[in-house]
């Protein structure tokens, strides 16, 4: 379903409404939220939260502001990040990238999807291990290009094209 | 730019991440709507992420779906609501209804030009023939409805294990259901929720062993079109630890494609 067919349906917040969104969205959310917070109880609270969120303020997204896919992955964050910061977790962000989204795969306690996985690790596994902290930093973590720059110590002005070359080969592995 | 260069600079994926300042996301708004393969390449990228978080994600607790339902929607009933749709038996029993109202009124309009003259005769014949084949379609639906009753008489069995296959990053709005019957062995396959398939291509219905995983095919649904309840005997099954529905080309295959796995669930 387009982005175009689905917001119609999701501006009429019935029970379709719902069902659609979380269908579509709830277990894309939840990786980028669990990445971030890496605990599991906690994890499905700002999960809870971000549907409240996103619930709440679906009148205020408008095409014009972006994907609605994007609008989103920004409210998971953000609540992950405010999850993180009002717990003190003494981890400002940089402190997060030690551990990324392959190592939820890797972790059979934390991974208690071992079914869904099946045959799915192995794409996420083939992506280069330069490209899996690219996509780690820029993407689950929401940094900046100058932050995941310093992080990696490449130049600033080749984040951006590594990325875009990272997200080809991950769109190559998912049609093969 | 060109627009091949402006795809190629990166900046699309960017965006879709959410990482570009407002100015800068409005410049790639104007791109778009100027051109689709700016677009369409902004859907791949949304495709692509959506598919690696989903599959890197554990498992939401049913829990949390359901206090996430309540904190949404209110108190509406969960189980119902969300999975009552394996027959649209009802749906028949309110066109029968209807054909059955018509069938009084048209009986009635009979009766009364009956009463007068010759002249409306034609009119008569007219309704008369109308008549036929309303009888004709209630008989039909009487059909349908009886297959229906049949459906919902397999799917209510009490020796039934009802399994939820839930859709997968293939195709995340995708859902199944498989109703087992632990008596009679017999497995039966509800596909509604599945979109029909591309030319050329079937449904394969797997029973998996864990460990090690192995699957078996319990069935391949060739006609998922014609079959308006959507609900299919696949083989029998002894010792299914799982089930999962993959898309395969005419014919089926011997092992799952992993990449078009489309819904699975477990016991």
């Amino acid at each position: 379903m387009t982005q175009d067919e689905l917001l119609p349906l999701i501006y009429k917040k019935d029970d379709k409404a719902f069902t659609l969104l979380y269908d579509m969205y709830a277990k894309s959310l939840f990786g980028v939220i669990y990445n971030l917070i890496k605990d599991k109880e906690e994890a499905e609270d700002v999960l809870q939260e971000t549907f409240i969120k996103i619930w709440k303020n679906i009148e205020t997204y408008n095409e014009s502001k972006g994907r609605f896919y994007t609008w989103i992955l920004n409210i998971a964050r953000n609540s992950a990040i405010d999850k993180l910061r009002s717990k003190n977790f003494n981890n400002n962000l940089k402190n997060l990238s030690a551990d990324n989204f392959v190592h939820i795969l890797d972790d059979p306690a934390k991974a208690s999807n071992k079914i869904d996985a099946i045959g799915l690790h192995e794409f996420v596994k083939k992506l280069k291990p330069r490209c899996i902290q690219l996509i780690d930093l820029l993407f689950f973590k929401g940094y900046t290009q100058q932050e995941a720059a310093d992080e990696l110590e490449i130049p600033l002005g080749t984040v951006k094209t590594q990325n875009r070359n990272c997200i080809n080969e991950l769109r190559n592995l998912l049609k093969a | 730019m060109n627009s091949k260069e402006y795809i190629e600079s990166g900046i699309l994926e960017l965006y879709v991440f959410g990482k570009l300042s407002e100015e800068e996301a409005r410049d790639v708004q104007q791109m778009a709507s100027d051109n689709p393969a700016v677009r369409t390449e902004i859907a791949a990228i949304e495709y692509a992420v959506v598919n690696l978080s989903h599959s890197v994600s554990p498992n939401i607790s049913s829990e949390t779906y359901d206090k996430i339902r309540r904190e949404l929607l209110g108190d509406a009933p969960i189980e119902v609501h969300k999975k009552s749709k394996t027959t649209n038996w009802g749906q028949y029993m309110g066109w029968a209804a209807a054909v059955v109202i018509l069938l009084g009124a048209a009986s009635m309009y009979l009766l009364m030009n009956s009463q007068m003259n010759d002249s409306i005769n034609s009119e008569i014949d007219k309704n008369k023939s109308e008549f036929k084949t309303m009888q004709k379609t209630i008989i039909s639906l009487e059909d349908q409805n009886k297959s229906s009753q049949k459906l919902l008489k397999i799917i209510r069995d009490k020796n039934n294990m009802v399994v939820t296959l839930e859709g997968q990053p293939a195709m995340p709005g995708a859902k199944a259901k498989i109703y087992w019957n632990k008596a009679t062995q017999a497995v039966y396959v509800d596909v509604q929720g599945l979109p029909t398939p591309p030319q050329g291509m079937v449904y394969q219905v797997w029973s998996l062993k864990m460990d090690p995983l192995t699957p078996t095919s319990i069935g391949i649904l060739n006609k998922i079109t014609a079959d308006t309840s959507k609900i299919y005997q696949v083989e029998s099954t002894v010792d299914a630890e799982a089930f999962g529905i993959t898309l395969e080309p005419e014919g089926g295959s011997a092992i799952p494609t992993m990449e078009q796995l489309y819904a699975l669930g477990k016991m």
